[in-house]
């Protein structure tokens, strides 16, 4: 490297950065490389935010600016210019919280759902040693705790009828139960599937693959309708029981694909491991294969939670009131007519706001889970 | 393995549960302490939930008065809402004990559906609903309209039957339940709304402005609308029969609601056969017909309170008087 | 189950113990179990529909249906048989769940690579395209679309028109339907023909791309002779094509393609639903592609569309079949909600108001899941095949 021998030296030491250009920088920069950083990618820019600037701001009128908050019935609501009419939604809470459920009684549920919250948050601490102990309660015995808070009839409660029972309420319960219900059968059926027997093979694929291929409507309708005509003469249960049995049916077969995906996930190895060490079929499933294969599943139980969460509003079709329905019928009270679009954009952010954390826990979850497992 | 356990569990409970409740509706009603009582999703006057989730209507009242027979509580119902196209095989399947939903006796429903009509509570025939701004005088005028039906009722039948004999064309939007039937006629989804007359008052009620829309005046069909029970029960058919026919011969008699503690000792003896003596004859205790009248009242009670003057719907007695009053309303005698 | 155990009793203990013994007697206990409880449902079932006098067969497929279905892909009216309410309903279905997933691929494929779009607005309204619409209910949506959209559509008086003889109201949306006059004919086998070409012209191609290295402007002359020709014989013969306008005519438009609002609401909600499952697919098939793949194609001279189009697609594709196989499944099943809108598919018309009039709910509901038992195994049979041949091609 040599220095030519003009006046202008390059000078030997510490030089500070020069500056770089203006247009990688700064807002100018950031505007460059993300909106326009070539001809398309402006003209897209510039489409998008006009689109924006078209629905974005009347929208925002109508949900709050103009919105009308509280009042009795619906000429609250009629006034020109008016916006959204949360004085609909404002009435009829506690009703779609709870469907028709005892106002005085509304302690129970509450206790249970707190009840359920409070277990919960141990689960999410980092320093508590005893999740699965912890786990096993909520999902075995807290389910009996919950049904004789919420329905009574026995610890001197008053008994309130299932048919009583509606709203988010109800969405919980029928989503909740018919995750936990549906892991055991889920976990067998994959096991099943996975088993070396060919006829309980074959019995799970037919299982899994009929309840997977057929629509949740048509299992709804046959557990609501039709399960007593297949039943010996005059045997009759509650028909939330029975729309839980069709639910529950119809979840144990996705349950059991993501649990089936969890046992493909463990190495060979650790099978061949357990069989070594001369441990049975059910202690080296139970001891060795499971307890890794589950905890991989985890996210995978979350999905499916999710989707039977957003399932559940179909049980509104077999007369069932739940979120989805409540507000319906609500719209259908003659003091409230002609607001189906704010009940249907509250129920709709109801349930994103539920399944959205949920689906946000769950890949925070993926992300945790997965750091010792990746290939 | 899971699943097979819990069928057999499921199966075993069930077979015990066969062999202590009979095929009998009345035993079982009684051993479980309610009638299940199958009712509309919701039609203000026959069958509607109000705010609270009480069942209130003509139909839901049927209901009460063979509860209060069977029973002797008018309160010991349980009401599973049904669409048009699941009552009958709610019926049939066992899931409700009685059916009473504004529902047409035909011939295919009593022969083939394996079904009972237990009487007529409300003799009805099909009309139509426009909107005022058509402009329309009659139905006739309606050739290439669209029509808002609700699925698997009478009405989808005789809307074909109609337009056909009278060379017309249709289009008919079929929905599941009448609250969205209604819904869509409001939107404009369609030009008419087809549906039971009494229906068409009880659903314009739903409607933004109900004074927007009018119902012509031609009625197309026969539909007389009464509850129904599974064949191959005689004893609970009578039952449910015999409480209508109460009520009936409850307004003929001149006993209500408030006067039949006073009239029990009355000397009429229509009167004192209709207060006592007959009860056992059916199977139900002996102040059965009491019961009814004194929880809910005689037919002309139960009408004008839920379609009557004095209600929303206002329509009037027509065909549902009384024979005596010129409509067709006659229950057979109480002896 | 219990003649099982005597036989099994008096042989020697250590057959306990053997695994292949055991998982026979486990077997046979299972299928005993199985059958003594399918008997019971069997029996159960039809004692309670005689002793209901429930009239059982199929019989009741050849008796005049009597009533009007609102649309139907093949003729029908209130003359027709129940058997065929059963056809109308199924293609109908069908109708919807192909629709479907044609619309939902095309705007999931868009979304997925918007999100990993390098525009910055762009890629935020995937993303919030994606988060809103994937956690609300289907069944909601499908809700929102029909009735609070319907309401807000114009009535047929005030129809809205959108040109060329499109009108868009509360009753649908209607098109001029084309008809067809002398000579039309050349014109459609010409644009056959141009496919064919295409096809072949495609191989030869590739073919000669692969032995010598030259390419081919394959996409313009295809299109030339699929619509560029036709087009020209077309004019050529003096536009043998007239098309018939939509007309309100009493108190509906009459004539043309009408698509019915339920159609519409139905397809929306599905459309704009699973497409951002697809949609999600699609990006981690596309970021579970190796990042040197996209260095390498840019090294090789490549500009970013052929790098999407020629490296990356075809290798996330491998990764987003099997999950867009079970969103396609999703979507064919999920099109049975068509019910809450009055949409005449199979569910709602065969399921429905058939049923009712027939009052035979074991057989139509067993015929009725049949159906989507064939068209779920119909997709998943096409999407393996279609799985194998994408693999192949990768290789």
């Amino acid at each position: 490297m040599t220095v030519t021998t003009e006046t202008k030296k390059y000078e030997l030491g510490h030089h500070p950065d020069m500056a770089p250009p203006l247009t990688t920088t700064g807002l100018i920069g950031w505007l460059r490389t993300n909106l326009f950083s070539s001809y398309m990618n402006s003209v897209l820019t510039i489409f998008v935010l006009y689109l924006l600037y078209l629905y974005i701001p009347p929208l925002i009128e109508w949900l709050f600016i103009d919105a009308i908050w509280s009042g009795g019935s619906r000429e609250a609501c009629e006034v020109d210019g008016a916006g959204a009419c949360w004085a609909f939604i404002n009435s009829r809470f506690s009703q779609f919280m709870y469907g028709f459920y005892p106002k005085d009684l509304l302690w129970r549920p509450n206790t249970a759902g707190l009840l359920l919250i409070a277990l919960m948050v141990p689960l999410f601490l980092k320093s508590f040693n005893y999740k699965w102990v912890l786990g096993g309660f909520i999902l075995i015995i807290y389910p009996f705790i919950a049904f004789y808070l919420i329905h009574g009839g026995s610890f001197g409660l008053e008994t309130v009828e299932t048919n009583k029972w509606g709203g988010l309420m109800l969405t919980l319960i029928l989503s909740g139960v018919g995750i936990v219900a549906s892991l055991p059968i889920g976990i067998v059926l994959a096991l099943g599937r996975r088993s070396e027997m060919p006829i309980v093979k074959s019995l799970s694929v037919v299982y899994i693959e009929f309840w997977r291929g057929v629509p949740l409507i048509t299992v709804l309708f046959m557990s609501s309708v039709m399960l007593p005509l297949f039943l010996p003469d005059g045997s009759d249960f509650d028909k939330l029981l029975r729309a839980m049995i069709g639910i529950i049916m119809f979840q144990s077969a996705y349950m059991a694909e993501v649990v089936r995906g969890g046992l493909q996930a463990i190495p060979k190895g650790q099978y061949e491991a357990a069989s070594a060490l001369g441990l049975s079929y059910w202690k080296s499933m139970g001891f060795i294969v499971l307890p890794q294969a589950l905890k991989l599943v985890i996210p995978g139980i979350v999905n499916t939670f999710i989707a039977l969460f957003k399932d559940t509003t179909l049980v509104l079709i077999i007369g069932l009131f739940d979120l989805l329905a409540i507000i319906q019928q609500a719209n259908s009270d003659s003091a409230w007519l002609g607001f189906d679009t704010e009940g249907y954009v509250f129920a709709a952010s109801v349930f994103w706001v539920f399944c959205f954390s949920m689906s946000r826990y769950s890949i925070a979850l993926e992300a945790k889970l997965h750091t010792g497992h990746k290939r | 393995m899971k699943k097979l356990t819990s069928t057999f569990l499921l199966t075993s409970i069930l077979a015990v549960a066969a062999n202590s409740v009979s095929a009998d509706t009345l035993d079982s009603v009684k051993s479980k302490g309610y009638v299940q009582c199958g009712v509309s999703t919701g039609l203000p006057g026959f069958s509607n939930a109000d705010a609270s989730g009480n069942w209130k209507g003509l139909d839901v009242d049927v209901c009460r008065a063979v509860a209060a027979a069977a029973l002797g509580d008018a309160d010991k119902v349980k009401y599973t809402p049904l669409t048009a196209k699941e009552r009958f095989t709610a019926l049939q399947s066992g899931e409700i004990d009685i059916l009473s939903r504004n529902t047409t006796w035909t011939l295919t429903r009593d022969g083939s559906l394996g079904l009972n009509f237990a009487g007529v509570n409300y003799y009805d025939g099909q009309g139509f609903m426009v909107s005022k701004d058509l402009g329309v005088k009659s139905a006739l005028e309606l050739d290439g309209a669209a029509v808002c039906i609700q699925a698997g009722t009478t009405t989808e039948l005789n809307l074909a039957d109609y337009f056909r004999e009278n060379g017309m064309k249709y289009k008919s939007v079929t929905y599941d339940t009448s609250d969205a039937t209604i819904k869509g006629f409001e939107a404009g989804r369609c030009d008419m709304l087809s549906s039971d007359q009494s229906q068409l008052y009880s659903l314009r009620i739903k409607l933004k402005n109900p004074e927007g829309a009018i119902v012509l005046p031609e009625v197309i069909s026969k539909e007389p609308l009464g509850p129904v029970v599974r064949q191959g029960d005689d004893k609970w058919f009578n039952i449910v029969k015999w409480s209508l026919m109460a009520m009936v011969n409850a307004e003929e008699l001149g006993i209500n609601s408030g006067n039949v503690s006073s009239m029990k000792n009355s000397d009429n003896p229509s009167i004192g056969r209709f207060m006592t003596g007959q009860g056992e004859k059916l199977g139900v205790r002996d102040d059965w017909a009491y019961n009814i009248t004194k929880q809910v009242g005689n037919y002309g009670e139960s009408f004008e309170r839920n379609v009557g003057m004095s209600s929303p719907l206002k329509i009037s007695r027509g065909l549902n008087a009384l024979w005596s009053k010129g409509g067709l309303q006659y229950a057979p005698p109480i002896r | 189950m219990s003649d099982h155990d005597s036989e099994l009793k008096p042989s020697k203990p250590a057959i306990w113990n053997d695994p292949k013994y055991r998982a026979l007697f486990f077997q046979i206990v299972l299928v005993l179990a199985l059958g003594y409880f399918i008997t019971t449902i069997v029996n159960n079932t039809l004692t309670n529909m005689e002793s209901r006098g429930i009239s059982t067969g199929f019989a009741f497929l050849s008796e005049p249906a009597g009533f009007g279905i609102l649309q139907s892909l093949i003729e029908f009216d209130e003359s027709h048989t129940y058997g065929r309410t059963f056809f109308v309903g199924l293609l109908n279905t069908m109708l919807v769940a192909g629709l479907g997933i044609f619309l939902a691929t095309i705007l999931g494929f868009i979304m997925g690579v918007a999100r990993l779009s390098r525009n910055w607005v762009v890629a935020k309204v995937a993303t919030f395209y994606i988060e809103i619409f994937r956690n609300i209910p289907l069944l909601l949506q499908i809700f929102f679309w029909y009735f609070a959209v319907l309401g807000a559509l114009p009535s047929v008086r005030q129809s809205m028109s959108l040109g060329a003889g499109v009108e868009f109201n509360n009753r649908g949306l209607y098109l001029p339907a084309p008809v067809p006059e002398n000579g039309f004919a050349i014109v459609g086998w010409l644009f056959l023909a141009g496919i064919i070409a295409s096809i072949l012209l495609a191989r030869w191609a590739n073919k000669r791309q692969e032995s010598t290295g030259q390419q081919f402007p394959v996409f313009f002359s295809s299109l030339g002779m699929i619509f560029g020709l036709p087009l020209l014989v077309f004019f050529v013969m003096g536009s043998p094509l007239s098309w018939d306008y939509p007309m309100l005519k009493g108190f509906n438009f009459q004539g043309g393609i009408s698509i019915i609002p339920e159609l519409l609401a139905l397809l929306l909600a599905l459309t704009i639903y699973t497409g951002t499952f697809i949609a999600e697919t699609v990006r981690a098939g596309i970021n579970a592609v190796s990042h040197g793949q996209t260095e390498a194609a840019m090294a090789l001279g490549l500009n970013r569309s052929k790098t999407m189009r020629l490296i990356i697609i075809p290798q996330a594709m491998r990764v987003i079949i099997p999950p867009l196989t079970s969103q396609y499944l999703n979507l064919a099943k999920n099109s049975s909600l068509a019910t809450a809108v009055g949409y005449p598919d199979i569910v709602a018309v065969f399921m429905g108001t058939t049923l009712n009039q027939t009052g035979q709910a074991v057989e139509i509901t067993m015929m009725t899941m049949g159906v989507y038992l064939t068209i779920s195994l119909v997709i998943s049979m096409f999407m393996n095949w279609f799985n194998k041949r994408m693999a192949l091609v990768e290789r």
